[in-house]
């Protein structure tokens, strides 16, 4: 046992850390340090830089396009994005629809969508929850019945993330009703800018419109855009869900988010000493960091199963879990540290002349921030839903 | 040994809770906060006239009705339910008891005017650098003439844009953290010199960074003693910590009536939400922490008469244990409720905001603790 990478696996880790300084784009290097709000573009100009460079897509096979890298080298690459905080590749194309396509998909399907997912040109977005269906989302209803050749789907998406930039969404809909619901829900990818789709926006507590209603009426889908058998739907939903652990425990985020912790609770001042001299304060900045070290550990133990052949099993809920956690209570500490600062909000608020500032920089968006991660124990199978699965899977209860 | 309230107070609750039923429900709240000034005069107004609320805490002599601190209790978790941004924590009860305690011509002629609703107060205490140390001052009030010159920075006071008067803490003397030297003044908020960056909170309410450039105060403007004046002051922020506390009395009891109502409604798995036993236990740990709230609460109310460090000890354990409930609470009922509760529409998540902020006004739950262990835990 050991802990060390190989000589080639430092080279590679020197490799990426090298590719990521010479091509991370400046402008939104600086509106991120600035704070301000990403757009479509911001996040589609590092995903054609990495496009170009091979690497958008670690985790797909290379006869799709995918770099060959084992899961090492997945880890290393996924830890150095996250250490230089680039923007996320957002998930949808790559990390979701992709591997069901390559998966389940036809020959016509993987030559018509993947190219397209890879390159950014098509911008995905994931039709799963109902306002009825969350954590049972077997239970949903956006039915689609088929009419010649073409689906005619009607129903109510929502939590849809993004929507309002996409052009392709994956949908579970239900085409049998007469059978176990996972028995009667089928695969189908829609076009966004079909007749009949209207995307509404969420405003959620941080003031973000980051996620989406989206109505289907009457939209008709062409057959030979349901992936994989009709009710047949649920397999790919499971195989999408195994698929979405990669980096779930976001352990990378959270080490730059406790720098920062640090970072500030040394500029703020508890009275006459720094905050970071606060005894209680550094206890629980250790403690973090010390439950961090130990969700680090556990994932990089199911990584060395991962590489050894081993599926990814059911231990992705503990990195779920303990991953949300951990990120929350970054926030928790974020917002404790900037003190009275934790009040002013910002957003949609004109900054003003430098002579009279709100509080330093780093607690403009504490409170949003915090406000706003009460969603990471909620998405992707709340916590509930995580330790049921545990329970169920792992200790057979 | 007795915890009902009079006649009176309970009049004085129903009263304000028929009124925000009618007047501040959670969509004409959001109206309010979004309209120019972040809230409508008209209500401050109507709980001073057609309600006669705000003489509540005040004794008859100023026109008031003779209660006191169990009058602002009650009062503050009724405004808690409705999670209303009207300016009562700053006016009647931090502005009324800084006035009450000194009395004098500044009381006789600044009270009537809260009681009547023309004036509006703004606390200008805490300052970047003191966290939540009163006495870490470095705004001044130099002597000059008759008067004094104020200079300085005062940090995030809430309710100043609405303001009339600003309470404010400043240096008559004394090193930067000492106990002696730190006077009170209640000042005019628009005279010269008084600049002010006002901003939205995260909580709905207004408030603003102001600076004083020197600012020229009459000697009448002074509250207590020149150079005397933290005892009062450490006063005050305990009344106000106790009101707050009650406050979010009001706040995590909607927060947990709203998650208990939810969790009866939403279906999954074909039942109620509710039906699964560890949410069954949550809910049930919520309530603990209400009702745990609620005693804290009266608890240090009771105390406030107390000599200075038992009454300190009593409010830093209610605002520890109140703290907390805001935490638990509030980031419970987000979870319970799912992606609904992150939305902007639904009020569960601006009572979350505003319990969020209550965890750190007046000192958050470390600052109560390490002040009650130096208060009572003699090593």
């Amino acid at each position: 046992m050991n802990l060390e990478f190989s000589a080639d696996e430092l080279a590679f880790q020197q490799e990426v850390r090298d590719f990521i300084a010479a091509n991370y784009p400046a402008d939104v290097r600086a509106k991120q340090d600035a704070g301000e709000e990403l757009g479509k573009e911001d996040y589609l100009k590092w995903h054609r830089i990495l496009f170009k460079q091979g690497w958008v897509a670690p985790a797909w096979p290379e006869e799709y396009g995918g770099p060959g890298w084992n899961p090492t080298q997945r880890f290393i690459f996924s830890e150095e994005i996250a250490a230089a905080e680039c923007v996320q590749i957002l998930p949808f194309g790559i990390n979701m629809v992709g591997p069901v396509i390559y998966t389940f998909g036809t020959p016509e399907q993987k030559e018509r969508f993947l190219p397209r997912i890879l390159s950014g040109e098509d911008w995905w977005c994931q039709g799963y929850s109902e306002p009825g269906s969350g954590s049972d989302l077997a239970s949903l209803r956006t039915k689609a019945v088929l009419d010649g050749d073409e689906y005619v789907v009607n129903g109510q998406k929502t939590w849809t993330t993004l929507a309002q930039h996409a052009d392709w969404g994956f949908f579970l809909v239900r085409t049998d009703n007469e059978v176990k619901p996972q028995e009667g829900i089928s695969f189908l990818l829609i076009d966004m800018k079909s007749p009949g789709i209207e995307v509404k926006p969420i405003i959620t507590l941080g003031g973000h419109h980051e996620v989406n209603e989206v109505w289907l009426e009457d939209v008709r889908v062409p057959v030979d855009q349901r992936i994989y058998e009709e009710n047949k739907g649920w397999t790919c939903a499971k195989f999408l869900l195994a698929h979405e652990r990669t980096g779930i425990a976001a352990v990378a985020r959270s080490k730059r988010g406790i720098e920062k912790v640090k970072d500030i609770a040394r500029s703020e001042l508890d009275d006459e000493k720094p905050l970071m001299a606060n005894p209680f304060f550094r206890r629980k900045i250790a403690e973090l960091e010390t439950d961090l070290t130990a969700l680090e550990f556990t994932e990089l133990r199911s990584l060395a199963g991962e590489n050894a052949g081993k599926g990814p099993g059911p231990e992705a809920s503990l990195l779920k879990i303990k991953g949300s956690e951990i990120q929350q209570r970054i926030t928790e500490l974020v917002l404790e540290a900037v003190g009275h600062y934790g009040a002013p909000y910002f957003r949609g608020f004109p900054e003003g002349s430098n002579e009279y500032p709100i509080g330093p920089d780093y607690a403009h968006q504490a409170a949003p921030t915090y406000f706003n991660a009460r969603k990471t124990t909620i998405y992707g199978g709340s916590n509930e839903i995580q330790r049921n699965i545990i329970s169920k899977m792992v200790l057979g209860l | 040994m007795d915890f009902t309230y009079t006649e009176t107070q309970e009049m004085i609750r129903d009263t304000l809770a028929r009124f925000l039923m009618d007047n501040y429900d959670f969509d004409k709240r959001q109206k309010m906060i979004a309209s120019d000034g972040g809230r409508d005069p008209a209500i401050w107004q109507s709980i001073a006239g057609e309600l006669g609320l705000l003489g509540a805490a005040f004794g008859e002599e100023y026109g008031g009705l003779g209660g006191g601190m169990t009058e602002h209790v009650v009062i503050m978790e009724e405004l808690g339910k409705a999670i209303a941004v009207e300016p009562y924590l700053q006016t009647a009860v931090i502005g009324g008891s800084a006035l009450k305690s000194t009395g004098g011509p500044l009381a006789e002629a600044v009270i009537p005017q809260i009681i009547s609703g023309e004036a509006i107060i703004a606390f200008a205490y805490a300052e970047p650098q003191g966290r939540y140390n009163l006495a870490n001052l470095t705004t001044t009030a130099k002597k000059d003439g008759s008067g004094y010159t104020l200079n300085g920075h005062k940090s995030v006071v809430y309710t100043a844009p609405w303001a009339t008067h600003l309470l404010v803490t400043a240096r008559t003397g004394g090193g930067s953290r000492d106990r002696d030297g730190i006077s009170l003044f209640l000042i005019d908020a628009k005279a010269d010199g008084v600049v002010k960056r006002d901003y939205p909170t995260n909580d709905g309410f207004m408030a603003s960074e102001i600076y004083f450039e020197n600012v020229a105060v009459g000697s009448d403007a002074l509250l207590g003693d020149e150079g005397g004046a933290l005892p009062l002051i450490e006063l005050i922020v305990d009344e106000a910590t106790v009101a707050v506390c009650s406050e979010a009395v009001g706040v995590t009891t909607r927060l947990h009536a709203d998650t208990l109502e939810y969790s009866k409604q939403r279906q999954q798995f074909g039942q109620p939400i509710g039906r699964f036993q560890v949410l069954q236990h949550r809910l049930v740990d919520m309530m603990m922490e209400v009702e745990q709230a609620k005693s804290m609460t009266l608890m240090a109310m009771l105390r406030l008469d107390l000599p200075a460090e038992e009454r300190m000890a009593a409010v830093s354990q209610a605002k520890a244990k109140v703290g907390r409930a805001c935490k638990f609470v509030g980031q419970n009922a987000i979870q319970t409720h799912g992606g609904i509760g992150i939305t902007d529409e639904l009020a569960v998540g601006h009572y979350f905001k505003r319990a969020t902020m209550i965890e750190n006004q007046f000192g958050s739950i470390d600052h109560h603790y390490v002040r009650l262990e130096q208060l009572t835990l003699a090593a």
